[in-house]
């Protein structure tokens, strides 16, 4: 608690003492006014001179000037308990926010407490301490166990576990060695690092995401701006009501100080508080629990789109598969498959292609690199190469059409390898890219939840996107397109009228993210692109994240909704059996300070994501 | 160019809406926001007018929550 929050509560306990020592005391007239004139400017005074501020500063509609207002017009028509009461009760329920809100503030602050303090350098042999803004890029950083890493780095020397909890919500270690990436953030667990920056502090990861979560509270949801618009109107519609009925009725039935009483509950309940409150509070909640799983959301209005969508769109490769290629089939045709990968090996082991690398990995052992002659390249064809003396060709069927080999197409889906000798055809070698452990339970735990329509846009083969879409259970598949195509087909759904998310992994679909109602960008460690263009940021790489971030999101809403319905139906209960004359002031102000903390209980449940 | 400021002592919801409401229609504003949750004002205007607008706002503040003080650093 602040110090103002505990001379507040102080305010409260001795008010509240006095209040009830005021009434068990049998006083009368004046004596009695007096008696609880002291508790009413004890836990007022600060309320009145508001409301003077306000006065002078022309704001009449201000909630300490109707504040003041009702109470002292309680005071005038001699109801001094229930003055005292409503200020005091009227205090409570504003120290009760203020306590609720500073401390979800803090525990969100202490979610995305991953700013590192300061950054160990080795500068000419020496080591110094800096604020991780002054190392430049390519220093030579000390990180030692227990440390949080400074900047995104690559590790030059010692081996270690980093825990990236803070960041993606894992709480499996990750494990680093010599020439692995260190993403800002993290902290390095059990050995000394020594790793070069990779990034200045405003490009690290950790920057921007503090800058992502910092901001977000800036977008508003439109539910959000739909309530602080209607409590634009609600108090001055309340407190005409309150003039009216304190003046008409009365002019024709007489009786004053009964009407009197009844326009003041209405300014009781006349502060939009409970409402305004609640509705950035939930959000807020919302957010931060979803951050606590690594998932960061720009904003109140991207939660809110979220819980709409009926349409998820994935990228295929690197989103629903792990976007690394392994060989899953040899064929051979003559020759042993042990032989077929070794001359396919010996003849790719100049390549960088990811194709290359994957059948790389698969042939055991080294290649010994004196057994190859004359290397061609043909683009997009594939390799001639002299391998032991012989002429062999590793490619795709156009470059077996060429060399005019009898080649035949695999039965399996993915990217097929042919070889051949000269003109005569060896076999081929199968190459996927496989899926993601928990892709498709990801996509059946989406359909679960309601969502209408899965769509994978790949720019792969349409076989091999057919074949991966078929076994995550994805209702439309479309292939073989460019990014330019991805960005028209989700428009054409857009046009269909649906809520559509598009998953990706950011690195080339910047324009889709954009165009979709929400973009994810998943796996988002260290690509700006992403971070910058997606809605939604996934951390680590899970597609599990999806249904949860789902979850998340409408459960945030429904406790928006069920906070603008609980606390518009009990202050229009209270206004309608306030006029009538069937509530007094008691239940006015339990009724509206009740229904504040009930809010404000409720919106707190959204940081809690165990969803 | 945008900026933004931390808000201290920002007690109310509903003020933090009618500052930023107040705030929106200062002449050379192109948005404004004011978060009663992060305690922030954030502020877009023009850069040529850019310090008028914010001694602007900060009147605007103190008129809505004579308590709220705006850190100008």
């Amino acid at each position: 608690m602040s110090r103002k929050q505990k001379k507040t509560l102080l305010r409260i306990i001795v008010s509240a003492v006095l209040c009830v020592a005021a009434a068990l005391l049998p006083l009368e007239g004046v004596w009695k006014a007096l008696a609880f004139a002291v508790p009413y400017l004890i836990i007022g005074y600060d309320v009145l001179r508001g409301a003077a501020l306000g006065i002078l500063h022309g704001q009449l509609l201000d909630e300490k000037f109707l504040m003041a207002l009702a109470t002292l017009g309680a005071f005038a028509i001699r109801e001094y308990p229930e003055a005292a009461a409503v200020m005091l009760f009227y205090q409570i329920g504003e120290f009760f926010q203020s306590v609720a809100v500073s401390r979800s503030r803090k525990s969100i602050a202490a979610l995305m407490d991953i700013r590192p303090d300061s950054a160990t350098v080795l500068r000419d042999g020496e080591e110094l301490e800096l604020d991780p803004e002054e190392v430049a890029l390519g220093e030579t950083l000390v990180i030692r166990p227990g440390e949080r890493i400074p900047l995104d780095a690559v590790v030059l020397e010692g081996s270690s576990s980093v825990d990236t909890a803070a960041l993606t919500g894992e709480s499996m270690p990750v494990d680093v060695a010599e020439g692995d990436r260190l993403i800002s953030g993290s902290i390095n667990l059990t050995g000394l690092l020594k790793a070069r920056a990779d990034s200045v502090y405003a490009e690290s990861t950790v920057a921007r995401i503090l800058e992502l979560v910092e901001n977000s509270a800036e977008k508003k949801a439109r539910v959000e701006s739909f309530i602080t618009r209607f409590a634009r109107w609600y108090t001055p519609i309340v407190v005409v009501g309150a003039l009216l009925l304190a003046i008409v009725p009365p002019l024709f039935a007489g009786n004053w100080s009964q009407w009197l009483e009844r326009a003041l509950i209405f300014l009781v309940v006349s502060c939009p508080c409970a409402l305004v409150v609640s509705v950035p509070l939930s959000f807020f909640g919302g957010i931060g629990g979803a951050s606590r799983h690594g998932i960061l959301i720009k904003g109140a209005s991207e939660l809110e789109t979220l819980a709409g969508v009926d349409t998820f769109c994935f990228d295929k490769t690197g989103t629903l598969t792990q976007g690394r290629f392994a060989v899953e089939a040899v064929h051979p045709k003559e020759v042993s498959p042990d032989e077929l990968l070794d001359i396919a090996a010996a003849a790719e082991s100049y390549s960088a292609h990811p194709v290359a690398q994957s059948i790389l990995q698969a042939h055991e052992g080294d290649i010994d690199k004196s057994r190859l002659g004359e290397i061609e390249e043909l683009a997009g064809l594939g390799i001639r190469a002299v391998v032991d003396g012989q002429s062999y060709c590793v490619g795709n069927a156009a470059l077996m059409e060429k060399v005019g080999a009898d080649w035949h197409d695999c039965h399996l889906p993915g990217t097929v390898i042919h070889l051949s000798r000269g003109s005569e055809y060896l076999g081929h070698i199968v190459i996927n890219d496989s899926l993601k452990d928990d892709a498709a339970d990801a996509i059946r735990a989406l359909r679960e939840l309601g969502v209408k329509r899965t769509v994978m846009l790949s720019g792969d083969k349409a076989s091999v996107a057919a074949h991966v879409a078929g076994q995550l259970g994805i209702d439309t598949c479309l292939a073989e397109l460019l990014p330019v195509q991805k960005v028209e087909q989700v428009e054409a759904l857009l046009a269909q009228g649906c809520t559509l998310a598009y998953v990706g992994d950011g690195i080339n679909d910047a324009p889709v993210l954009t165009r979709a109602d929400v973009g994810i960008a998943m796996g988002a460690l260290g690509s700006d692109a992403a971070i910058e263009s997606a809605d939604i940021v996934l951390m680590d790489d899970k597609p599990s994240r999806l249904p949860l971030a789902l979850r998340i999101a409408r459960k945030t809403m429904r406790i928006v909704r069920e906070n603008i319905v609980l606390a518009l139906g009990v202050k229009i209960l209270i206004l309608i059996l306030g006029a009538l004359g069937l509530a007094n002031m008691w239940l006015a102000v339990f009724g509206d300070v009740g229904v504040l903390i009930l809010a404000i209980l409720n919106a707190l449940r959204c940081m809690r994501a165990a969803v | 160019m945008k900026k933004v400021f931390k808000l201290e002592d920002l007690d109310c919801a509903n003020c933090a809406a009618k500052m930023e409401a107040a705030i929106k229609k200062l002449p050379g504003v192109t948005n404004a926001t004011v978060s009663f949750m992060t305690q922030k004002l954030s502020i877009e205007a023009d850069d040529a007018v850019f310090d008028e607008v914010v001694q602007a706002a900060v009147k605007c503040i103190a008129k809505v929550e004579p308590d709220c003080r705006v850190i100008l650093r």
